[in-house]
């Protein structure tokens, strides 16, 4: 073993009592790191996926209708006039079926769905209930939203005047898989449909509204012939959303609302926590730092006589350096390695606690390889740091004095 | 405010001498030993070492010179607490050579058992006696096979009988490998048995006398 490692491993050895107390103490901060990131982190995962459970990350429709005015100021003519907005109706998206083939071509995007969005109610007996029909095809709309995987009752099987509908709003209507209802729409036109499957998305208002049938059916009920009011798409980055849209926007002259400005709210406040998960663990590193520099002053005092000597024996500076240097590091990374594993224990025993009505957690901490490794060349750093001012004292250390005043 | 410790001071070591530096407390003996041992620069003066003028070589040449040149015994042996006796003795070469080699080992283990501890060497010093560790620092001096050994009151703190034992190992190494050896002493029993004896007194070289019949002892 190389001199420097002998004597680092050595000395900590040789005060193993302080060695353990300063390992305990950096693996309660390293501890209190990981679990923090995989609480916050999960937390922020169950968070961002509840949220686009029930939105596509960014939806194309057709830009708003504006006012045109009829006369233009001139140099030789003023001229006075009241603008008043426009009534935005129902519109189609022009060539939509070109801007889906491009759009599916950028490599970010993963799905692609045209859809007919539209207001309408449903009815059945004296119930009439508001609802929002979305006509899909099933296969392009799955990719973006796996409503094939919350059916509760029947199928996705929407094509032939069938449509899939919420769970709350079957409650409300009384319908079960087979029955059939009425649906009338914004456009005054009415239709009766048979209900061939019942999901859950888990989100309240998508439940209660949404009544998913065939892209052609929806033209038909919207008059909107060959049309699709909306692109809704998947990206692989849901982060890059926003940046996407606005390039879409740039290209297509298409509105485009990504999922981050639609909720812009839980993103600051997603943000927030982030900040305030570094803020604690800036304090957990400098308080780590400031254990292992202590620890190793006191060591570098203690053991002054014994660098005395190992200097006049033929020990040059830098290796004493190196020994210390050594014995913070150690301290970071043997602490990382037990604070990570108290860490995701602690985790997993929160997870346990917060389990929901159905037995599984409420949300999955996020325990990942890269954040242990991050942990622990953090943890390594910061030990070679804080060692940094008690290894030159030591390397400065004037062996004569040192060894007559030790 | 700086005091004068040592003043006028010189004089010429031959290879294989065994020198007495004697002298009151506060002459100036501990001072003269730094700066031979490279431990401390003169203000003024020189010392040169097998023909190597140490005035002029930097910091780090001069811990090389140590390492390679100097074996040092001190009063109260300065063995390293947490080492066992042969580590204590390998380290000086392992230091200046970064790892441990099989000679080093080897030298270590052939000394340790020359000084009668081969049945001690995996203890650690703190489980030795006063005299045993002494024993092992003398070993520690001599792993590197030095041209000079300096030792600073080597058996100031050992009984009679220990500190016998002492002398007689460093008298034995002195006629076998041919190492100087440049003793600082108190004890004039020690001084009496030595080839050479130097008294300071205030910073000066008092008395500098041979005296070839102490050898034969």
């Amino acid at each position: 073993m190389p001199f420097a490692w002998f004597v680092a491993f050595r000395y900590l050895w040789d005060s193993r009592g302080m060695t353990l107390l300063i390992l305990s103490a950096v693996s309660i901060g390293v501890s209190v790191v990981v679990f923090l990131s995989a609480l916050i982190g999960g937390l922020q995962t169950s968070l961002i996926e509840k949220t686009l459970g029930s939105q596509a990350h960014i939806v194309l429709h057709a830009p708003r209708d504006l006012a045109r005015h009829f006369a233009e100021s001139t140099r030789e003519r003023g001229v006075a006039r009241l603008t008043q907005a426009v009534a935005q109706r129902l519109r189609s998206i022009d060539q939509w079926p070109s801007i889906v083939k491009e759009v599916a071509k950028l490599p970010e995007v993963t799905a692609v769905s045209p859809t007919v969005i539209g207001a309408g109610f449903a009815a059945r007996g004296d119930a009439t209930l508001p609802i929002v029909v979305r006509g899909v095809d099933p296969e392009l709309f799955i990719a973006v939203f796996d409503v094939r995987k919350r059916m509760l009752e029947g199928k996705l099987d929407i094509g032939g005047g069938a449509v899939a509908i919420g769970t709350s709003l079957a409650d409300d209507l009384g319908v079960h898989v087979g029955d059939k209802l009425r649906i009338r729409t914004s456009e005054q036109r009415d239709d009766v449909v048979s209900v061939s499957g019942i999901f859950s998305i888990g989100n309240a208002a998508v439940d209660k509204t949404w009544v998913l049938t065939s892209l052609r059916h929806a033209q038909a009920l919207f008059a909107l012939p060959g049309g699709a009011t909306s692109i809704e798409l998947k990206v692989s980055d849901v982060f890059e959303a926003e940046r996407l849209a606005s390039m879409i926007r740039d290209r297509t002259g298409l509105a485009a609302d990504s999922w981050m400005t639609l909720n812009a709210e839980l993103l600051s406040g997603l943000s927030a926590q982030g900040s305030s998960k570094s803020m604690i663990q800036f304090f957990v590193v400098v308080a780590v730092a400031l254990g292992i520099a202590s620890v190793l002053i006191v060591s570098v005092v203690q053991k002054s006589r014994e660098i005395g000597i190992l200097r006049a024996v033929g020990t040059q500076p830098q290796r004493v350096l190196t020994v210390f240097l050594i014995q913070g590091g150690v301290l970071g990374l043997v602490g990382s390695v037990f604070g990570s594993c108290l860490g995701a224990l602690f985790a997993h025993l929160f997870e346990s606690l917060t389990l929901g009505a159905d037995g599984r957690p409420r949300f999955a901490v996020q325990l990942s390889a890269s954040l242990f490794i991050q942990v622990g060349v953090m943890a390594t750093c910061v030990g070679l740091l804080a060692a940094a001012i008690p290894a030159r004292r030591a390397a400065r250390l004037d062996p004569a004095t040192a060894i007559r005043s030790g | 405010m700086r005091t004068r410790a040592l003043a006028g001071v010189s004089f010429t070591l031959q290879r294989s001498e065994f020198v007495a530096l004697i002298g009151p407390s506060g002459s100036g003996k501990s001072s003269l030993l730094n700066i031979i041992g490279l431990l401390d620069r003169p203000t003024s003066g020189r010392v040169i070492l097998d023909g190597v003028d140490t005035s002029c070589v930097d910091g780090r040449k001069l811990t090389e010179l140590r390492a390679h040149k100097l074996g040092f015994i001190f009063q109260f042996h300065h063995l390293l607490p947490a080492f066992s006796a042969l580590e204590n003795v390998m380290l000086p070469a392992w230091a200046d050579e970064g790892f441990p080699s099989r000679t080093a080992r080897e030298s270590a283990q052939q000394l340790l058992a020359a000084v009668g501890l081969a049945d001690r060497m995996h203890y650690k010093s703190t489980e030795l006696s006063g005299g045993q560790q002494q024993r092992v620092a003398i070993a520690r001096a001599l792993t590197r096979r030095p041209s000079l050994v300096l030792a600073d009151e080597p058996t100031g703190n050992l009984d009679t009988e220990s500190a016998d034992e002492v002398f007689a190992l460093m008298q034995r190494f002195n006629r076998e490998l041919g190492t100087t050896f440049l003793i600082v002493t108190h004890d004039t029993r020690i001084a009496d048995r030595c080839a050479r004896v130097i008294e300071m007194v205030d910073g000066r070289v008092q008395r500098d006398q041979r005296r070839p019949g102490a050898v034969a002892r």
